[in-house]
């Protein structure tokens, strides 16, 4: 991680990158939330040195994070106040604390009873009054980070008044969001992140939503292949009789119209910037996250998973784009951990087969590459490419139908990266689906046989082996349109 | 000054509706049910309670729980009756300093050794329920009756009880810095989110510490009491307490997990399910159906898991 | 595609380093119980003598008992506050059908059979109320088994009207006074138990399942594992536990008192799961562990008594060495 990066007073600063570009860290390091290993931090000419972000918050920099910075329990003004010297002789003086809590969100023309509970109101609410406790502290710079990310419209746009009403006052913000629309109605510098260091930093007037995006996956909008990725030489044509089709999915907000299907041995890619419903989707498909509408078939039958185990009973498996949280069992074996969801079928009346467990552990190791000291070796004792591995055992092992890759060579590094693409491609050569997410457009323009863009939770492109290129990816991305305006809400 | 007084939280308003409402009722079916007799009894026996309900109410608010207050309350009443014969005062000290060492004990196995609260307070009951034998030498002791210090338990100002006056003090003063201190809100924000509450600036460790030591010297005040009371400092008295001090702060509407409270709304459920036995127990004299004492437990694990389910509800929605 | 030349060989280093930590972790354990051996085989007069191991080994049988129901449900991740009640429970409900306070059954043995039945399957019955509150409403843990903690031992207590039952049925008193080739039955059913366990904790589906609920729920959710059922039969399996170990206890004393019968078990049985060695994070199970864990406290307790300490003091050394097991257990899980 190396970064630099400037704000100058009472500007709008966007900070954006793909997901572990280093925008957190940044931020971290920056408030005082982690400690830096080298470099400094100058705040209004002085030297900034905080050991917590409370310390940041006190010499005027507030940090409003996404969700824990706030006690839902307790009331508004509470939540605002808590922290600051409210007493006299000892004893909490309410009505003044009330009135700095009005005063503070009559700002922004927000008028509640400050007495209530803050869970009680609503997510737009809660961010405001987390951005009135920042400038109750007297902050010279808010660090907004995704403020917008649960927002609706009427919302954003109230929160847009807050922040320009700020930028008047003088106050300087950085606004990290991943919504270019939203970026580039609010803010007037932008800055760009990529694996740990600070790409470019530029007037958003002097830069265009194309060259932003393709700054941020790092790519020039050549349309010439650059062969980069273990998918070259595959065989599009190659595809059988549809598989598996959703039409008009939605689920709350981050999901609202999203249509598309998968035949026989077919790459699906999805591309589409971070928060643009991705990851939304393949959950509902694969029936951890709840539809609110739409359609789904699997083989000409109606599919409707109430949870990941009827996916997984239809044939369905889905590799997560969070190893760690939600994909490895980090204290058990490799042998465990590629066996689990396979169980029920090594066990005879639930008693383990441990020679067909070691039979399909053996096989799988050898075939995936999977390195380990032993199949009994702990898998958080493992490189990250050897546990995506380890994960895609776990599913190959169950011979599912349609299989989910949510950023599946994400976070490991370039060799087993391209073991992981050279797989891929051989699960499709053999017959079977995939549905890939990626940020990586490598991987999408040369791995995937046709391709949705999916945008605010809205697919606005989709294009066949023949028309997938870099350029038309990235500019749906930056500013697609629905492709079905009259199925829209 | 409403904010003292007044029982704040979300079921508070159903639990005084119910309360007023058993009164009434038992007023009109049983004879004597509000008489002065029962009334002073009812109260001198439940102020003990009221008060190691008073500190399971700051430790739940901290997201905690406190299962040692019983033995604590025995070690308390053993303390106090071996030092009764030198005063009244030294009587009151010893049992004080007992319950706060307890607490100081429980405080720092969840904040220093980082022990779940849960197991944390079983070893400090253990521990207090065998220090309290060891001093008591395995019997109960018996006060001294020359020194004035069986005035605490047995004593009246006027028409009321003294242990009675002394849990109403507890309790505006717990009410008031609940309310009206930087220190009471914070024990709230604790609860509600510990790492928001770090980020705010504020020390978890420090109000959970002190919310345990609090809870630990109310148990102690409550051995005086206990032991003033029955004329004994009693080491295996208080078994169970734990158990009626936590059903009546979640019946008061404090959150099991922390966060959200009311002092006075415990105190309101402590004397609706004390009122609820007394009027079992009348009702039992009246001769139409037979509940033992043993029901009070069953009847207090029904009105925890109801009050549970209802939280889990509301959570959800 | 397949690369059986890329695979590493197996690399002995790492193997050999991985093993070592295991064992020492486990031997911890084991190390303290054969210092504490050492220690009354040189001190405590009379300790090697059959009448000690059997007076040891019968009271330590009820704690591992419960403790092997509660590894279960340590291992999802929760805790069961609820053991000591259930145990009272069933330790009231069996003599009441034996005695034929109900019905009356005839010949003796059926109505042992009857009452160790109906009383285990009883507790067996809260303790899937215990998992409905966890798994169905999301209630924490220590939250929702601490409903019957409160109320298990009233219900126990109504059932007797809080009367000591006494009995003298040989029928019924041979699970805790019946002797096999000179071992206490007890015993050997406790340690059929630990076999048992051991058994579906490495070779069953739920087994491994109930590992990876504990280890990490989301990821077996995701897996398609069936969470819910697998904590169910987590919290009915302590209940069965808790309700068989009611049994013995009242057989033991020819006598059912519901306001003893398990008071305090919930913390017996835990300490001897963290002394064991399992973490009480979850994703663990070491019942082997477990019985070694339970022997150790037993055994400091006996050893204190046999060397003149009071009870009384014991009591505090016992809350000492469990404050300091489970304080160890969780530095090792943060590491």
């Amino acid at each position: 991680m190396d970064a630099s990066l400037s704000i100058r007073g009472g500007e709008v600063h966007a900070l954006m990158g793909q997901n572990g570009a280093g925008k957190s860290t940044l931020i971290k390091a920056l408030t005082g939330y982690i400690q830096k290993d080298a470099g400094e931090v100058t705040f209004l000419g002085q030297p900034f040195e905080v050991a917590s972000p409370h310390e940041a918050q006190q010499r005027g920099i507030s940090t409003i994070y996404q969700e824990i910075n706030l006690v839902p329990l307790r009331s508004v003004t509470e939540n605002i106040c808590l922290g600051r010297k409210f007493e006299r002789f000892g004893v909490l003086d309410w009505r003044s604390m009330h009135s700095e809590a009005r005063k503070l969100l009559g700002q922004f023309n927000l008028d509640i009873d400050v007495r209530r509970p803050l869970g009680e109101f609503s997510t737009a609410t809660q961010q405001l009054t987390a951005i009135a406790r920042a400038i109750g502290f007297s902050a010279r710079l808010v660090v907004m980070d995704e403020p917008t990310s649960s927002l609706d419209d009427r919302e954003v746009a109230r929160l847009f008044g807050v922040i320009r009403k700020l930028k008047a006052d003088g106050v300087s913000i950085i606004f990290v969001s991943h919504k270019l629309d939203e970026v580039y109605e609010i803010c007037d510098r932008v800055t760009i992140m990529r694996d740990g260091q600070t790409i470019r930093s530029d007037d958003l007037t002097k830069i265009g939503k194309l060259d932003l995006v393709s700054s941020m996956l790092g790519r020039a909008f050549t349309d010439e292949r650059s062969n980069t990725t273990a998918f070259v030489g595959r065989d599009h044509s190659k595809v059988g009789e549809n598989l598996f089709t959703a039409s008009n999915l939605a689920a709350a907000r981050s999901v609202q119209d999203v249509t598309f299907d998968i035949r026989r041995g077919e790459i699906i890619g999805f591309a589409g910037l971070l928060g643009a419903g991705r990851t939304e989707t393949a959950r509902i498909v694969f029936g951890a996250q709840p539809a609110v509408s739409g359609d789904m078939s699997l083989l000409g039958a109606r599919h409707s998973p109430r949870n990941p185990a009827d996916a997984v009973a239809a044939g369905l498996g889905f590799c997560t784009e969070d190893r760690k949280l939600e994909g490895i069992i980090p204290d058990m074996s490799v042998a465990d951990n590629i066996t689990l969801a396979a169980l029920p079928r090594i066990s005879r009346n639930g008693v383990l087969d441990e020679a067909r467990q070691r039979k399909i552990v053996d096989r799988f190791i050898a075939q995936l590459g999977i390195k380990c000291s032993s199949p009994a070796q702990k898998i958080k004792e493992l490189s990250g490419g050897n546990q995506q591995k380890v994960l895609l055992a776990r599913w190959l092992a169950l011979e599912p139908k349609l299989l989910i890759l949510d950023e599946p060579t994400r976070g490991i590094d370039i060799g087993a990266k391209v073991e992981i693409q050279r797989l891929i491609k051989q699960l499709a050569d053999e017959g079977l689906s995939i549905l890939m997410i990626s940020s990586e457009l490598d991987e999408l323009v040369e791995g995937a046989d046709r391709v949705f863009v999916l945008r605010e939770g809205i697919c606005v492109d989709h294009m066949e082996f023949n028309e997938i290129k870099r350029e038309r990816i990235m500019s749906a991305m930056a500013h697609g349109e629905p492709l079905r305006v009259e199925t829209g809400p | 000054m409403y904010r003292i007084i007044l029982p704040r939280g979300g079921t508070s308003v159903g639990v005084i509706i119910a309360l007023i409402s058993l009164l009434v009722f038992g007023h009109f079916r049983y004879e004597n049910f509000l008489s002065f007799y029962n009334v002073t009894s009812f109260l001198r026996y439940n102020s003990m309670f009221a008060l190691v309900s008073l500190g399971m109410c700051f430790v739940i608010m901290t997201g905690g729980i406190d299962l040692s207050v019983g033995s604590v309350a025995a070690l308390g009443s053993v303390a106090s009756a071996l030092a009764s014969p030198y005063g009244a005062s030294a009587g009151l000290a010893a049992g004080l300093v007992a319950g706060l060492l307890a607490g100081v004990v429980s405080g720092l196995l969840v904040t220093q050794a980082r022990l779940l609260p849960f197991i944390a307070t079983l070893t400090t009951m253990l521990a207090a329920s065998g220090c309290a034998l060891l001093l008591a030498g395995n019997q109960s002791v018996a006060v001294s009756y020359q020194s004035g210090f069986t005035e605490i338990g047995q004593g009246d100002v006027g028409p009321v009880p003294m242990p009675c006056l002394i849990a109403a003090g507890a309790y505006l003063i717990g009410s008031f810095v609940l309310n009206f201190t930087a220190f009471g809100r914070t024990i709230l924000a604790v609860g509600g989110g510990e790492d928001a509450a770090r980020l705010m600036g504020l020390r978890p460790d420090t109000v959970k510490f002190a919310a345990y030591v609090c809870s630990g010297g109310l148990a102690g005040l409550v051995g005086v009491i206990l032991a003033s009371q029955f004329g004994a400092g009693q080491p295996i008295e208080g078994v169970g307490w734990e158990l009626i001090a936590i059903a009546s702060v979640v019946v008061g509407g404090t959150l099991l997990t922390g966060g959200a409270g009311s002092v006075m709304a415990t105190l309101v459920g402590v004397l609706l399910l004390g009122t609820l036995l007394n009027a079992l127990n009348f009702e039992n004299g009246l001769g139409w159906i037979s509940l033992s004492a043993y029901w009070q437990s069953v009847v207090r694990g029904l009105f925890l898991l109801a009050v549970v389910l209802i939280q889990s509800g509301i959570k959800r929605s | 595609m397949s690369q059986i030349d890329n695979r590493p060989a197996l690399g002995k280093r790492v193997g050999h380093d991985f093993r070592l930590d295991a064992i020492a972790r486990g031997n911890g354990a084991i190390l303290a119980l054969i210092v504490i051996l050492a220690f009354n085989a040189v001190f405590t007069q009379h300790f090697l003598s059959l009448q000690t191991l059997n007076v040891n080994l019968t009271q330590v049988c009820t704690i591992v008992i419960v403790a092997i129901g509660m590894n279960f449900v340590i291992a999802t991740g929760g805790i069961d506050l609820s053991v000591g009640s259930l145990m009272a429970i069933s330790g009231v409900l069996a003599p009441l059908i034996f005695l034929g306070k109900f019905v009356h059954l005839q010949p003796a043995y059926v109505a042992v059979a009857v009452a160790i039945g109906c009383s285990i399957a009883c507790a067996g019955v809260l303790g899937l109320f215990n998992g409905w509150l966890v798994s169905r409403f999301k209630i924490q843990p220590i939250v929702a088994t601490l409903v019957l903690f409160i109320s298990g031992r009233g219900i126990a207590q109504i059932l007797t009207d809080g009367n000591l039952q006494t009995f003298h049925v040989p029928e019924f008193q041979w699970i805790g006074l019946g002797k096999i080739v000179g071992i206490p039955i007890q015993v050997v059913i406790m340690l059929v138990l630990i076999a048992f366990a051991s058994w579906v904790i490495r070779r069953t589906t739920f087994g491994r399942n109930l590992l990876a609920v504990g280890g990490n729920e989301k990821a077996a959710t995701l897996s398609g594992l069936p969470v819910k059922r697998i904590k169910l039969i987590a919290y009915m399996a302590s209940g069965l536990c808790a309700g068989f170990a009611g049994l013995v206890v009242i057989a033991i004393n020819s006598a059912s008192d519901a306001n003893l019968v398990g008071l305090g078990m919930e913390l017996d049985a835990i300490a001897a799961v963290a002394v064991g060695g399992t973490a009480l994070s979850g994703g663990e199970a070491r019942i082997f562990g477990t019985l070694v864990g339970a022997l150790i406290i037993q055994l400091i307790r006996y050893t204190l008594l046999a060397n003149g300490v009071p009870d009384a003091a014991a009591l505090v050394v016992k809350a000492a060495i469990i404050a300091f097991a489970v304080w160890g257990q969780q530095t090792r899980g943060r590491r």
